[in-house]
């Protein structure tokens, strides 16, 4: 049991694949919340950027007053100290009066453009400062002064860096919270699935802990999703258990029905051996070839039972003609062996009589009720196809009585002891046909019918639905 | 390169020309950084040659400006896009925050000036390397000790006094024809609201406004003047004579560092020069020449260190360079001193 078979080829683990989805799942959730977070972080800086733009041109503005006819701005450090806030970046300022002559500050700043502007409200907007992108706003102030009438412009404008920066820091931030949150997800992933596949080691602990004969299903408490495994698991096993207990039955059939046939056979041969009178040795050997013949016939039936047994375990049902059935069985001339002379007949109509079968089971069973028809029963022998209320019928029928009514009742038990001592095989012939019937959720039917004895295997007709 | 050195002193004394005084360190044919600088050679000399000794196969081209044509030079280079010099270093810290502010330095990133803080460097463009207190200089035969200010309010007190003895005999710098007279008395408005009361006092005592660091001191030593305002305490310190008195201010005292910038399309050698002068060797020398530390005055020791302002390299130093603000504060420090006797 400790022995160590090869493993099948592992397909990825479970682990592995939620792993893989996860991950995939993060990264494009990840590159989603980047560019989110990164256009709300634009967005942010934006706006308190904006304000520390405003806020210092506000103070500046503030400071102006008219000396002399003149404008005049007092520069108030204050000013500078807000622009500071964003401590790398460029500053760029200009005051001009109405006509937009330069009062104070730096030439390359302009005011906004025209279109930008709305009377009252200062106007942002995007420029650079000696090639380097910048945010810019001015702000007008209006004076009505006996020596001045008219506006002063205060541009401010800031390089972008502090913007950026914050913007970045904030995407950063948003991308380190999602990629923790994911790898406690996939932490947790990992973790439930090793928990949810604990039941299958549970089983494959408790398969190594069997007997290997003991087949009897597995009654472990497991989830639903192995439940289903577990169930086909428990349903391969009794097949197994049904297929070995045939070969069981078969092996000790077999020995138990060939016992008496093969002792009968040698106290015959080593009594012809021992005869001295020629005509009396010829007649014991014909009945010994007679007897070693019936034993033939007995093992060929044994053998298609086993057949018969194995093939509705294993192979798959399909849609089977009954009348197919009944000709293959009728031209396979059987009854030249058997019963030469025999009249026979064929009774099939035009239409299909469809089962859901395995087709050399029902010609198994087919022969077998053929051939004992021929063997036991009377002339003429028919055989015949009918359906009816969803029930397909396979018959066979003789002119005969049929059989005892008290061996009607034993008939179809595995292996019939008075028939199988006298060489013979009808009972095992007819269990044949039972493990046929029941296969195929049919049964078997004996009857007297109004020219004599009739055999039928009754199988539910396939429908345009199971088909 | 002793004579040099020698030239470049005895050019110290000339008046301000555009291009004070000029030297190389280094060999002949080695690489040479074109280094425009306002420190006197005499000072910055000897870490310069530590430079060159270290990194032999590189010179440094010295050139010595008065800060006003350094920047305006700079700016011209600048604006043309010309590659003039390959690094500048200036006292006038604003005209170098402006320069930066224009674009027109180049970045460089080193552990080096990474390790600086915060308030000596910004955009990884400027660098203060330096670091020099604005001093009061006295010359002591002539001033009595109990007369020496400590504070600008002693020194508000003292002019005010209205003693014919120090009449045109206190100095202090042109911020005009001075980068860094014009910065420290802009640091000073910006300070306390004793600058107003400062004007008052020069004016009341017809103080003298002139040119430079050097010329100031030697004025001092001679006894041309009793005391002067707002003086380089690392001049004092490196040409040290017994005749001057040094005072950090206890009320607050400036200080100023050294702006280092690599402009447009200078050469990559000047990043080195750069780590250097940062780097533990380069500051040692830099100690030496009194450019950093501690003062070695006992006068000067033991100043609270709430006194201590630094003038941090930030763009707040742009209001100092706006042309209104600079056009009004040039006219009243005129005005102060039109009042008093120019010499």
């Amino acid at each position: 049991m400790a022995e160590a078979a090869p493993l099948p080829r592992a397909e990825r683990s479970l682990g592995l694949r939620v792993a893989m989805g996860v991950l995939s799942l993060l990264l494009v959730g990840g590159v989603v919340v980047a560019l989110a977070s990164f256009g709300y972080g634009r967005q942010a800086a934006r706006t308190a950027f904006d304000r520390l733009l405003l806020g210092a041109a506000n103070d500046i503005a503030e400071t102006i007053i008219i000396e002399a006819g003149e404008p005049v701005a007092d520069l108030p450090v204050s000013a500078f100290q807000l622009l500071g806030l964003a401590a790398q970046d460029r500053i760029g300022y200009a005051l001009r009066d109405a006509e937009g002559r330069l009062l104070t500050g730096h030439a390359t700043v302009q005011p906004a453009p025209p279109a930008r502007s709305q009377p009252g409200r200062p106007a942002f907007f995007d420029g650079t400062l000696q090639g380097e992108a910048a945010r810019f706003v001015t702000l007008t102030r209006r004076f009505a002064e006996r020596d001045y009438s008219g506006a002063v412009t205060v541009t401010v404008g800031q390089t972008l860096l502090a913007r950026n920066d914050m913007a970045l820091g904030l995407t950063r931030n948003a991308l380190i919270v999602t990629a923790l949150g994911g790898i406690a997800l996939m932490v947790l992933a990992l973790v439930v699935i090793r928990r949810a596949l604990r039941p299958l080691d549970r089983i494959a602990a408790e398969l190594l802990a069997r007997d290997p004969y003991d087949l009897t299903p597995m009654e472990a408490p497991v989830p639903a999703e192995v439940g289903v495994m577990l169930g086909a698991m428990n349903r391969f096993m009794r097949r197994l258990d049904r297929q070995v207990g045939s070969m069981r039955n078969l092996i000790s059939d077999t020995a138990h029905q060939l016992r008496t046939p093969v002792a009968a056979l040698r106290v015959q041969a080593e009594l012809a051996a021992d005869e001295p009178d020629a005509e009396k040795r010829g007649q014991m050997l014909e009945r010994l070839a007679r007897r070693s013949r019936s034993l033939g016939e007995l093992l060929d039936q044994m053998l298609s039972r086993a057949l018969v047994i194995h093939r509705t375990d294993s192979v798959p049902r399909q849609p089977v003609d009954l009348r197919d059935i009944a000709l293959a069985v009728f031209e396979t001339q059987d009854h030249e062996l058997l019963a030469p002379g025999t009249a026979v007949e064929l009774e099939i109509g035009p239409d299909p009589v469809e089962v859901l079968a395995d087709e050399m089971s029902l010609i198994e069973a087919a022969k077998n009720m053929f051939n004992n028809a021929l063997r036991h029963g009377a002339a003429p022998v028919r055989i015949g196809v009918e359906a009816q209320d969803g029930r397909a019928a396979l018959w066979v029928e003789d002119a005969g009585q049929g059989p005892p009514p008290e061996l009607l009742e034993r008939i179809g038990a595995r292996f019939e002891r008075s028939a199988a001592s006298r060489g013979q095989s009808a009972g095992l012939g007819l269990s044949i046909l039972r493990a046929v019937a029941e296969a195929f959720e049919g049964e078997v039917r004996f009857g007297h019918s109004a020219v004599g004895f009739r055999v039928s295997l009754i199988l539910p007709q396939m429908t345009e639905a199971s088909r | 390169m002793i004579r040099a050195v020698l030239l470049a002193l005895a050019l110290l004394t000339l008046p301000a020309a555009a291009q004070e005084a000029r030297t190389r360190f280094g060999a002949d044919g080695a690489t040479a950084i074109r280094l425009r600088s306002t420190t006197d050679i005499a000072i910055l000399g000897p870490t310069l040659e530590a430079f060159v000794a270290r990194n032999p196969g590189l010179a440094v081209d010295y050139e010595q400006w008065g800060s006003n044509d350094l920047y305006a030079l700079a700016l011209q280079d600048c604006e043309a896009g010309r590659s003039g010099a390959d690094a500048l270093l200036s006292s006038a810290v604003h005209q170098m925050v402006e320069l930066v502010n224009f674009g027109c330095a180049s970045p460089y990133r080193s552990a080096e000036t990474l390790a600086l803080p915060e308030a000596r460097r910004w955009r990884d463009e400027i660098w203060g390397i330096t670091h020099e207190a604005a001093v009061i200089v006295y010359n002591r035969a002539l001033l009595p000790p109990e007369d020496v200010p400590q504070t600008r309010f002693d020194l508000l007190d003292l002019m005010r006094r209205d003693d014919p003895r120090h009449r045109g005999r206190i100095a202090t710098y042109d911020i005009e024809a001075s980068g860094l007279g014009y910065l420290f008395a802009y640091a000073d408005s910006l300070e306390a609201s004793t600058f107003g009361a400062l004007l008052e006092g020069f004016a009341r005592a017809e103080a003298v406004a002139t040119c430079c660091s050097a010329e100031i001191i030697q004025g001092v030593a001679e006894g041309r003047y009793l005391l002067a305002y707002n003086v380089l305490g690392s001049y004092v310190e490196a040409n040290r004579r017994d005749s001057v008195g040094v005072v950090r201010p206890r009320d607050y005292t400036l200080f100023l560092s050294r702006a280092y910038m690599i402009p447009k399309g200078g050469a990559p050698e000047a990043a080195l020069l750069l780590n250097f002068l940062l780097s533990p060797e380069g500051q040692q020398r830099l100690t030496e020449s009194r450019l950093t530390g501690p003062g070695r005055d006992p006068d000067t020791s033991g100043l609270p260190e709430s006194a201590e302002r630094p003038i941090p390299i930030s763009p707040e130093l742009l209001v100092a360079r706006d042309a209104q603000k600079r056009g009004r504060f040039i006219a009243r420090w005129r005005d102060t001193f039109g009042r008093a006797a120019l010499p």
